[in-house]
C-alpha cells in the first residue's frame, strides 16, 4: 500500500522526485518532501490515526493546520522525545518516528473503547461530581481507572537533548501571518522604510491564495502576484521574515513572542526551536481564519473533515482524502471544494447546502460540472465500518423527522463558514464582537488591546478582521498598513492593488443538525473533538445552570486542552445561546490567552537549563574546599563545605571530629559568604542609629560590635557584627546570602526616606576572603606568621588593619565559637594564599578545618542564635532574649513603634529557651512541637548531639518560656511519641563567655 | 512585560530589570503615631483598577529607586519621576486627567 491516495497531479508543495521514508506506530511508509505527517499518511490511505481522550472513539485528520484536534502524535523517542505535536504541522522528514497516542494496546483494536459503551457515565461535570462525592471513590475508583484511560500523549522520561535559545528583536511594525494580507501590509510597511518582521507559522508565504487561487491581483494571477511580492520582500534589508514561526503572544507594552521550529525538520540543528523576545511599535495581525465545522451525528468518524483541509490536501500536496466525497456546506466557499474534488478527477458524490437557494458563480461553476447540488439538505448521521466513515443519511431541514437518503462516501468536507482568528487582538484585552450579518466574532475597534500610551497595540488586517474574499481581504491589509504608517510618522500613501475576485453570497450556518424533533435527540453530536464533548453535554450544562460562557467551557471542558477550542468554541457558544434563548452577542466569548499554540518547554527554558539555570556563587576557597572533600550546602546562592570528609567516614564523625579541634586546638572557616556592605559619609553613624536596634554611633572607631535588624514590624530580620573603620566609615557584616537585601534595605530607606542624608553605601561581599581561625591555639597560630599586628594586644571585639603572611588583611577579634577567635578579611586575590598557609598552620597545631554544620552546633552550644532558625519572620529580639540590644536611648529606629504594640509585649509570647532531653542521647526533631494539655506551646528551633557536652541539645521557642526554666515539657518526636525535656537557658556551654575573651 | 524608562539613568528596560515597590507616597509614622496612624502606614495600601502612583526600583539597572504613574487596568504609563518628591510632578498629573477626561481610566 505506496501511497495509494496520491493523486497522479497537483501537489505544489511537494517533490514528487524524491522519496521519504518515516514510521507511523512501528510501521514504515514514504512520502515526499514537502509532505507533512498528515498528508504522508493520508497519501498511504491510513485515516485512523488517534483515539479520542475520553471515550476512545477511533479519530482521523480533521484540519491541515495548527487547528487540528484529533492528529496528535508522539514524536521521536528518549531524548528526542515530544507528546501533542499536531501532525499536521510536522513536515515530514528523514527518520521521522511518530506514535500514535491514547490507544491500548493498538490503534485498531483499543480496549478503552469498551467505555465508550458506558459513556452515559460520563456527562458534562464528570469530573467535578466524581470529585463531590463519594470521596472514596474517587480516590480508591476512579482516580485509577481515569489515569489509565485518559490523557493525551506520553511524557517524556528522559532528559531532553536537544539545544533551544531565545534572541532579542526590536521592530517598527511585527506582522502576524504571511497570507495574502500579511504580505500586502509587510509591502507597504517595508516600502515606507519600517523595520518589519514578518513571521509565518509554516514553512510558506501566501496563505490560502496558494489554494485558492481564482482571483487576479492587479492584473496578475494569484501565482504570479504572489511569486512577485515574495521576490519585492526579500529584497528589502528593512524586512525581515521568518518561516515556521509563529507569533505566540502579544503581551503589554507590544512585547511579544514569536516560535521558531527552526531545528524539527530531523537535520542536525544546532537549535531546535526558538523563542523570540520582540518589541514593536505595532502589530497587525494578518492571522486569518479558521473554518467551522457542523455538529451532526457522529461527526467524528475518521473521514469527517473541514472542506478547506479536503482541497487543500489535493491542491498543495496531491492527495486525495476520499474516493467518494459528500460536501456538507452552509456558503458558497464549499463549493470550491468540490470544484477541486472534480478537477483533481476524484468524485464528489453531493453537495448539500443549508441554504433553500444556493447561488452565486462558485455554485454555477459546480453546476456547469453536473455536480449534484441538494438545498435545504444536510446531514443527520454518518455510520462507519471498520473504524471509517462508510456513509451518511440526509436530512431534510423542513421534514427532520422523514427519512433521509442514504449515500456511500468515505469522505465528509464540512464548511460552516469561516472564523477570525482573533487570538492576538485579545492576548492583552482586545474585545471581539459578535458579527451578527457576517455570523462571526470580529475584533471590536473601539476596544483595541492599549500599548503604554494608550495606542492601540495590535491591529488587524485581512480575514482576522472578517473579509471574507480577496478583493475585500487585500483593500482592509492595505488600509490597515497605511494607518499603522501613519500612526508611526511613516505614513505614504501605499497604492492598493487592484483585485478581481469571485463573488460570494452570504452564509447560512448551522450549528447541529438535525436541529430538530426526535433525530436531534440522543446520539453523538461532537463540538470539540478532542475533549469528547458534544451538543448534549453543552445543553445539559447549560440546563444545571453553567449558563456563563466561562463556566460551561470549565464545566464540560469545551474548548480546554492543546488547541484551545480552535474548531469548538463558536459552535459550543451557539448551542449555549440556544439552550438559553440568548443571541451569540449575549452569549459572548472566552477570552483567549497566549500562546495561540503550544510551545514546547525547551523553547521556554532556552540556555537558562542545567548550570546555567541559576549560577552558584563561589568564594574564592571553592576550588580547594571541593579537593579536599567539601561537602556542600547550599546557603543563599552560595555553595559552603557542610563538613570535610576524611576517607570513608560518616557525616556524624566528620562533624564532631571537627567541633572537638575547635574546642580543643584551632580550626580555620571559610566566612567569605558572610555579607559585607561599607557605609559611608557624613550621616553614616546617623543612618545606621536608624537601621540597627542598637545605638552605632557611641561606637569607637576600631572597635566592633553585635548588630540586630529589625523591619518596620519589629520583627528581627538580619544581624551581624557592625565594624566601625574611621569616624565616617562602618563596615555592615550581614548573614549570608542577606547581603544583597540588605544592601538593597538600605538602599531603600536613603533613596526614598531620607533622601537628606549624605550616606554611600556599597556592598563589597564578593571582594574579600574572610577566614576564621577559632580555637585555644588561634593565638599561638597567628604569632608564629609574620605579622604587623599584635595578636597579643588586640582586645576582644576590636579591629586592627596590616598584613599577616604576606597578605593585606583587616583582623577583628569576633567569635561566632565562643573560643578565642580572629576573622581576616583580605582582597579575593589574596584569599587562598593566606587560607593555605593559616590551613598548614592550623594542622602543625594539630588543627585544621571545620565546615557549617561544625559552626552550627558550636554557636548553639553558646546559645548564639542564626536568623532564620531562630526567627522566621514573626520573633523579636526580646523573644529570642536579647534585649540587651536594643537601644531605650535612640529615638526612633526601624520597627521601635512596631515594638510598642500589645502584641509584641505580651508576657506570653513565645521566647527562646534551652531544651535538655532527660534522655542525653535522644536527639529531637528540628521543627517539633512542645506540647501541654494536647496543645501546641512553642517549637524546636535547632538542635544538635553536642560534641562538647557529649549529649543532646536544643533551642527552642516557648510560650513565655524565659519564666520556665527548670519545668519539664514533653516535645513530640513521632506520632503519638514524645520526649521529655526540661527547658533551661539556652547558653549550654561557658555561660560566662571567658574561653573567648583571653 | 511592561517597557519601563528609569527617570535617573534614562535607560528603557524590560520590566525583569526593574523591581516592584509597592504604592508611593506613603507617610511613615513612628514613635508618638497613634496605633490608628502606624497599622494605616504598616498595612493599609490602595488596590486600584485604574490609576496607580507605585515605587520601582532599577534593580538590575542603575539600582536608583524612582515613582511611575500607571494605569492598572489598561498598562498605560502616564509617566516616571525621581523618588525625591513627596507628590506627583503636575505634568504627569495633567496627564492623567487627560485620561480621565478622554474615559480611558476612571
Ligand atoms: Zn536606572
Amino acid at each position: 500500500m505506496s501511497q495509494s491516495h496520491r493523486l497522479e497531479t497537483g501537489g505544489v508543495l511537494v517533490d514528487r522526485t524524491r522519496q521519504i521514508k518515516f514510521l507511523f506506530d512501528g510501521k514504515s511508509y514514504s512520502g515526499h518532501p514537502g509532505d507533512t505527517l498528515a498528508s504522508a499518511l493520508l497519501a498511504n490511505g491510513v485515516k485512523l490515526v488517534n483515539r479520542s481522550y475520553k471515550y476512545h472513539r477511533p479519530r482521523g485528520v480533521v484540519s491541515s493546520g495548527p487547528e487540528e484536534p484529533n492528529a496528535l502524535v508522539n514524536l521521536g523517542n528518549a531524548g528526542t522525545h515530544e507528546p501533542n505535536i499536531r501532525m499536521t504541522q510536522i513536515e515530514l522528514h528523514d527518520g521521522l518516528d511518530a506514535t500514535s497516542q491514547n490507544r491500548f494496546p493498538s490503534l485498531e483494536a483499543d480496549v478503552g473503547v469498551l467505555n465508550a459503551a458506558a459513556s452515559r457515565f460520563y456527562p458534562a461535570g464528570f469530573y467535578y461530581k466524581t470529585f463531590i462525592h463519594p470521596r472514596h471513590a474517587w480516590k480508591y475508583f476512579w482516580e485509577p481507572v481515569i489515569r489509565r484511560i485518559a490523557g493525551l500523549g506520553k511524557a517524556p522520561t528522559h532528559a531532553d537533548s536537544a539545544q533551544y535559545e531565545h534572541t532579542y528583536a526590536f521592530c517598527d511594525v511585527l506582522i502576524a501571518g504571511g497570507g495574502v494580507a500579511g504580505l500586502i501590509a509587510a509591502k507597504a510597511a517595508g516600502e515606507a522604510g519600517a523595520r518589519v518582521i514578518l513571521a509565518e507559522q509554516t514553512e510558506r508565504l501566501g496563505g490560502r491564495l496558494l489554494v485558492d487561487d481564482d482571483a487576479e491581483i492587479d492584473g496578475k494571477s494569484a501565482r504570479v502576484w504572489l511569486e512577485e511580492t515574495i521576490a519585492a520582500l526579500e529584497a528589502m534589508d528593512n524586512v525581515t521574515i521568518r518561516l515556521r514561526t509563529c507569533c505566540s503572544a502579544a503581551y503589554d507594552h507590544n512585547y511579544c513572542l514569536l516560535y521558531e521550529r527552526s531545528g524539527d525538520r530531523g537535520e542536525a540543528a544546532q537549535v531546535r526551536h526558538r523563542l523570540w523576545r520582540v518589541r514593536t511599535g505595532r502589530v497587525i495581525a494578518a492571522t486569518g481564519m479558521i473554518e467551522r465545522p457542523i455538529a451532526f451525528n457522529y461527526n467524528d468518524l475518521p473521514g469527517v473533515m473541514l472542506a478547506s483541509a479536503v482541497r487543500d490536501y489535493v491542491k498543495l500536496w496531491g492527495v486525495s482524502p476520499g474516493e467518494k466525497t459528500v460536501v456538507y456546506t452552509t456558503n458558497d466557499d464549499g463549493y470550491r471544494t468540490a470544484l477541486a474534488l472534480a478537477e483533481a478527477g476524484c468524485t464528489v458524490r453531493a453537495i448539500l447546502d443549508s441554504r433553500r437557494e444556493p447561488d452565486g458563480p462558485l455554485v454555477g461553476a459546480a453546476r456547469a460540472l453536473g455536480l449534484e447540488i441538494r438545498p435545504n439538505t444536510g446531514i443527520g448521521k454518518a455510520k462507519a465500518k471498520r473504524n471509517k466513515l462508510a456513509s451518511i443519511e440526509t436530512v431534510d431541514f423542513d421534514n427532520p423527522e422523514a427519512p433521509g437518503t442514504t449515500i456511500e462516501c468515505d469522505c465528509v468536507a464540512m464548511s460552516n463558514g469561516w472564523s477570525p482568528v482573533v487570538h492576538l487582538y485579545s492576548h492583552s484585552g482586545g474585545k471581539a464582537m459578535w458579527d451578527e450579518e457576517a455570523v462571526m466574532y470580529r475584533p471590536d475597534p473601539a476596544n483595541p488591546p492599549r500599548g503604554r500610551d494608550a495606542e492601540a497595540m495590535v491591529h488587524v488586517a485581512g480575514g482576522a478582521h472578517g473579509a471574507l474574499t480577496t478583493d475585500a481581504v487585500v483593500a482592509q491589509a492595505a488600509a490597515v498598513a497605511a494607518e499603522v504608517l501613519a500612526e508611526l510618522g511613516m505614513g505614504g500613501t501605499a497604492a492598493v492593488p487592484d483585485v478581481s475576485a469571485t463573488a460570494e453570497t452570504p452564509t447560512h450556518p448551522v450549528w447541529v443538525t438535525p436541529s430538530a424533533g426526535k433525530a436531534a435527540l440522543g446520539g453523538k453530536h461532537f463540538l470539540d473533538f478532542q475533549n469528547d464533548v458534544t451538543v448534549a453535554d453543552v445543553a445539559l450544562a447549560a440546563r444545571e445552570g453553567y449558563e456563563s460562557v466561562e463556566h460551561a467551557k470549565r464545566y464540560t471542558t469545551l474548548g480546554m486542552a492543546t488547541d484551545q477550542g480552535k474548531l469548538s468554541n463558536i459552535n459550543g457558544h451557539a448551542i449555549l445561546g440556544k439552550t438559553l434563548g440568548k443571541t451569540m452577542a449575549e452569549v459572548g466569548t472566552t477570552t483567549f490567552r497566549p500562546p495561540y499554540t503550544p510551545i514546547s518547554f525547551g523553547s521556554i527554558a532556552g540556555r537558562e537549563t542545567g548550570n546555567l539555570f541559576k549560577p552558584v556563587r563561589e568564594t574564592a576557597l571553592h576550588g580547594w574546599h571541593a579537593a579536599r572533600g567539601g561537602d556542600w550546602e547550599p546557603v543563599g546562592d552560595w555553595r559552603r563545605p557542610y563538613r570535610y570528609q576524611q576517607g570513608s567516614e560518616d557525616r556524624d564523625t566528620s562533624i564532631h571530629r571537627e567541633c572537638l579541634r575547635v574546642r580543643n586546638t584551632v580550626g580555620v572557616l571559610d566566612a567569605s559568604t558572610l555579607g559585607k556592605i561599607i557605609v559611608k559619609g557624613p550621616d553614616a553613624a546617623k543612618f545606621l542609629d536608624m537601621m540597627y536596634t542598637n545605638m552605632m554611633s557611641t561606637l569607637k572607631p576600631g572597635k566592633c560590635r553585635y548588630g540586630l535588624m529589625n523591619n518596620e514590624n519589629g520583627f528581627l530580620m538580619d544581624d551581624g557584627v557592625v565594624v566601625r573603620l574611621d569616624e565616617e566609615t562602618f563596615l555592615c557584616h550581614t548573614t549570608s546570602g542577606g547581603a544583597d537585601n540588605i544592601h538593597g534595605w538600605f538602599e531603600e530607606w536613603l533613596q526614598t526616606e531620607w533622601f537628606d542624608l549624605k550616606v554611600y553605601t556599597a556592598n563589597v561581599t564578593e571582594q574579600f576572603t574572610q577566614i576564621a581561625v577559632a580555637g585555644p591555639k588561634a593565638r599561638d597560630l597567628l604569632n608564629s606568621l609574620d605579622s604587623d599586628i599584635d595578636f597579643n594586644a588586640l582586645p576582644f571585639m576590636s579591629m586592627a588593619e596590616g598584613t599577616l603572611a604576606g597578605c593585606p588583611v583587616r583582623a577583628f577579634r569576633i567569635s561566632f565559637t565562643g573560643e578565642l577567635s580572629f576573622e581576616f578579611a583580605t582582597p579575593v586575590s589574596f584569599g587562598l594564599a593566606l587560607w593555605e598557609v593559616l590551613h598548614a598552620k592550623a594542622e602543625e597545631l594539630g588543627g585544621g578545618t571545620y565546615g557549617t554544620e561544625a559552626q552550627h552546633i558550636l554557636r548553639a552550644e553558646k546559645g548564639f542564635v542564626v536568623i532564620g532558625d531562630e526567627t522566621d519572620g514573626t520573633v523579636t529580639a526580646h523573644d529570642v532574649g536579647m534585649g540587651w540590644a536594643v537601644s531605650k536611648k535612640k529615638e526612633d529606629f526601624i520597627g521601635k513603634r512596631a515594638m510598642e504594640r500589645s502584641d509584641l509585649t505580651r508576657p506570653d509570647r513565645k521566647q527562646l529557651v534551652g531544651l535538655m532531653t532527660e534522655d542525653p542521647t535522644e536527639v529531637l526533631p528540628d521543627g517539633a512541637h512542645g506540647v501541654e494539655g494536647g496543645k501546641a506551646i512553642g517549637h524546636v528551633t535547632s538542635t544538635y548531639f553536642s560534641p562538647t557536652l557529649k549529649r543532646s541539645i536544643a533551642m527552642a521557642l516557648i510560650n513565655g518560656g524565659q519564666g520556665r526554666f527548670g519545668e519539664v515539657i514533653e516535645v513530640s518526636t513521632a506520632k503519638n511519641k514524645t520526649a521529655r525535656a526540661v527547658i533551661c537557658d539556652p547558653v549550654f556551654y561557658d555561660k560566662k563567655g571567658e574561653r573567648q575573651d583571653v | 512585560m511592561l517597557l519601563i524608562d528609569c527617570p535617573c539613568c534614562g535607560v528603557s528596560g524590560e520590566e525583569t530589570e526593574f523591581a516592584p515597590g509597592g504604592e508611593a507616597h506613603i507617610v511613615r509614622f513612628g514613635p508618638g503615631s497613634s496605633d490608628a496612624e502606624f497599622s494605616s502606614y504598616l498595612f493599609d495600601r490602595k488596590n486600584p483598577r485604574g490609576v496607580h502612583f507605585e515605587r520601582w526600583r532599577h534593580a538590575f539597572g542603575c539600582g536608583k529607586w524612582f515613582h511611575m504613574a500607571r494605569s492598572t487596568q489598561t498598562l498605560e504609563v502616564f509617566g516616571v519621576y525621581k523618588a525625591d518628591v513627596t507628590t506627583p510632578p503636575q505634568d504627569i498629573l495633567d496627564r492623567v486627567e487627560a485620561a480621565k477626561a478622554e474615559g480611558r481610566v476612571k
